[in-house]
């Protein structure tokens, strides 16, 4: 099978969940063909809301539509799901605690050559830090079904990420989707790669270079951001004794900072944060600019590298 | 019922709002009394005439949805959803304080009869927007009204809002501008002039309705009308007063918020509340 991006995933597996049931109806702000929700546009053209391009109107429509009993799908890119609507976000939304899911593409550098103003790269840190959400960042196209089924049967607001990008799967396809755990992709002893989103092949790549070199590097898939897998966190930090967090978002308040809060509290561990470096990045191929800006598969076997160094 | 009679009812639900907006803005000591007042007769219409919903059972499934898209009025719904039955008027000496049912701002979650979060300028709208869609997709026979302010037009989702009304023929919904010309720090026209208002609304495609929100026949009227309007979402553009009822509050923008007004004050302002119902229904209204 071709490789998939994630939101063509997320777009299959929203028309099959709506053909298992009638719960929920999709709300568009005319990036249907964006975000892949078209295919649930030509399955379901009863079930779909076009709201043209104004995504604040569309998220207080969505949290009133919610009172009615049935959920609303709400999808943007990101940059205007995270930060043109989200004091709708949170007015709307996330204070009254309306059933709402917001799914975004077109986040991070993985958004390419659309370039730095649909690069959306502070959305988990800005949607964690909103009191009631719940956010997700499935790893791999076959993750997606399990995530979207668990976002519909999840009570309350909740982002999701996608991706624009084409990405290989590393996941089995049987795995149940649980908000609230990460899960141990492979087994390692030396150091813990904590990704999510699609970074989590390029660890899984990382890690596979660093078994040759004779490094056993384990990844985890953190694909719930919040709640985040405190256990399981604490467990890789007691195994490994090293940590290297792996994420297309600025460094500052996404996966790497919700990681060191817990470590920082519980079991103080060296650690090295795989993301964006606080800069605005350009056009080009998301590899490219993965290798440029700092989240490629070596940025991370460097990281590790350097993290075990740090735990002697 | 005669409608001489319904009229005169009306009046004095809508004086006891009034006076209970300045009771419990008194007892807040802030708060924002100037709207709350001049959108007390069209909302003393809505509870106690036009809507149909059920103090006793707050979660009806086929009740007719309020949202106060102008949240900061909030003193208005208070009173009005008080006066229905949901919650004793003890509650009001809470307003604004810990531990409270009583919000700055209304809070569904906290206040039965409270539909939704507004005190955000313009999301109460789009949201009565997205319940009326919601209820027209569910086959509900609801009706969503909505009252905004003067000022919230200034937010551009606002008329993103319009558009999407007219867009979805929304109409089971009746939007109702309480166009009290004032805002926060000024008169509109200083502020980001609205005129030609009613012309704006009607090229958004909305079927607008132009009255005197003080008159209870007018607003009876309107809502009549609207409910009879098929095909095309109405709006009121209800020409009122800010601070309506109380003369040192009425047009003057410090009256807006956050302000409350002290003993004396408060005296004189219940004072002329009565006077002027006693003048207008030709009616004896006993003190309080």
């Amino acid at each position: 099978m071709n490789d998939i991006s994630l939101r063509e995933a997320f777009g299959r597996a929203l028309v099959k969940a709506g053909e298992e049931r009638e719960d929920f109806v999709v709300f568009d702000a005319d990036v249907a063909g964006g975000t892949c929700t078209n295919f649930f546009r030509e399955a379901f053209p009863d079930r779909f809301f076009q709201c043209g391009i104004a995504e604040q109107n569309m998220f207080s429509l969505a949290a009133g539509f919610s009172t009615m009993g049935i959920t609303p799908v709400v999808t943007a890119y990101g940059v205007f799901a995270a930060m043109r609507a989200i004091e709708q976000a949170r007015n709307s939304i996330a204070y009254p605690n309306f059933n709402v899911k917001i799914v975004a593409s077109h986040l991070g550098l993985d958004t390419g050559p659309d370039g730095p103003t649909h690069q959306s790269m502070e959305d988990i840190a800005i949607y964690r830090s909103i009191a009631n959400f719940t956010v997700l960042a499935p790893g791999d196209p076959v993750e997606m079904p399990g995530a979207v089924s668990a976002m519909l049967n999840h009570k309350g607001p909740l982002y999701m990420r996608t991706g624009r990008s084409p990405v290989p799967s590393v996941l089995g396809g049987d795995e149940r989707f649980e908000i609230g755990k990460g899960k141990i992709v492979r087994a390692g002893t030396d150091v813990a790669i904590i990704a999510t989103g699609v970074m989590l092949h390029r660890a899984y790549g990382a890690a596979t270079i660093l078994g040759e070199e004779g490094i056993d590097a384990m990844v985890v898939n953190m694909s719930s951001i919040k709640p985040i897998d405190r256990a399981l966190i604490i467990e890789c930090a007691e195994k490994t004794g090293a940590v290297v967090t792996a994420e297309d978002h600025n460094r500052f308040g996404g996966l790497g900072s919700a990681v060191a809060e817990i470590l920082a509290e519980t079991l103080p561990t060296p650690m090295r944060m795989v993301a964006i470096d606080d800069t605005f990045a350009e056009s080009g191929e998301p590899a490219l600019l993965a290798e440029k800006y700092g989240i490629s598969i070596e940025d991370i076997r460097r990281m590790a590298k350097e993290v075990i160094d740090a735990k002697a | 019922m005669d409608r001489k009679k319904r009229i005169s009812e009306l009046r004095e639900r809508a004086l006891e709002i009034r006076r209970d907006i300045l009771l419990m803005n008194h007892a807040a000591g802030s708060g924002h009394p100037g709207g709350a007042l001049s959108s007390a007769d069209i909302v003393a219409c809505l509870f106690f005439d036009e809507m149909r919903h059920d103090p006793k059972r707050p979660m009806l499934d086929d009740r007719d949805r309020f949202v106060l898209s102008k949240g900061h009025s909030c003193q208005v719904l208070y009173a009005a959803l008080a006066a229905s039955g949901y919650f004793s008027k003890d509650e009001y000496k809470g307003l604004r304080r810990i531990n409270s049912m009583l919000q700055g701002h209304p809070d569904r979650l906290k206040t039965p009869g409270v539909e939704f979060n507004s005190g955000s300028l313009a999301q109460g709208f789009s949201a009565s927007l997205g319940m009326a869609l919601g209820a027209r997709y569910q086959g509900k026979e609801i009706r969503v009204y909505t009252v905004l302010g003067d000022g919230e037009l200034n937010e551009g989702q606002c008329w993103e809002a319009f558009m999407f009304g007219a867009h979805y023929k929304l109409d089971n919904v009746l939007a109702i501008i309480d166009y009290n010309k004032l805002q926060s720090d000024d008169y509109n026209s200083n502020i980001m002039a609205l005129e030609p208002l009613a012309e704006k609304l009607t090229s958004f495609g909305w079927n607008v309705l132009e009255i005197n929100g003080h008159d209870i026949e007018e607003i009876l009227d309107a809502f009549k009308e609207a409910r009879h309007t098929i095909g095309v979402p109405s709006v009121i553009v209800a020409h009122t007063v800010k601070g309506k009822g109380v003369s040192f509050m009425e047009n003057h923008p410090k009256w807006h918020g956050s302000l409350a007004p002290n003993a004396e004050e408060l005296k004189i302002a219940l004072g002329e509340l009565t006077a002027e119902l006693t003048g207008k229904s030709g009616e004896g209204e006993e003190d309080e």
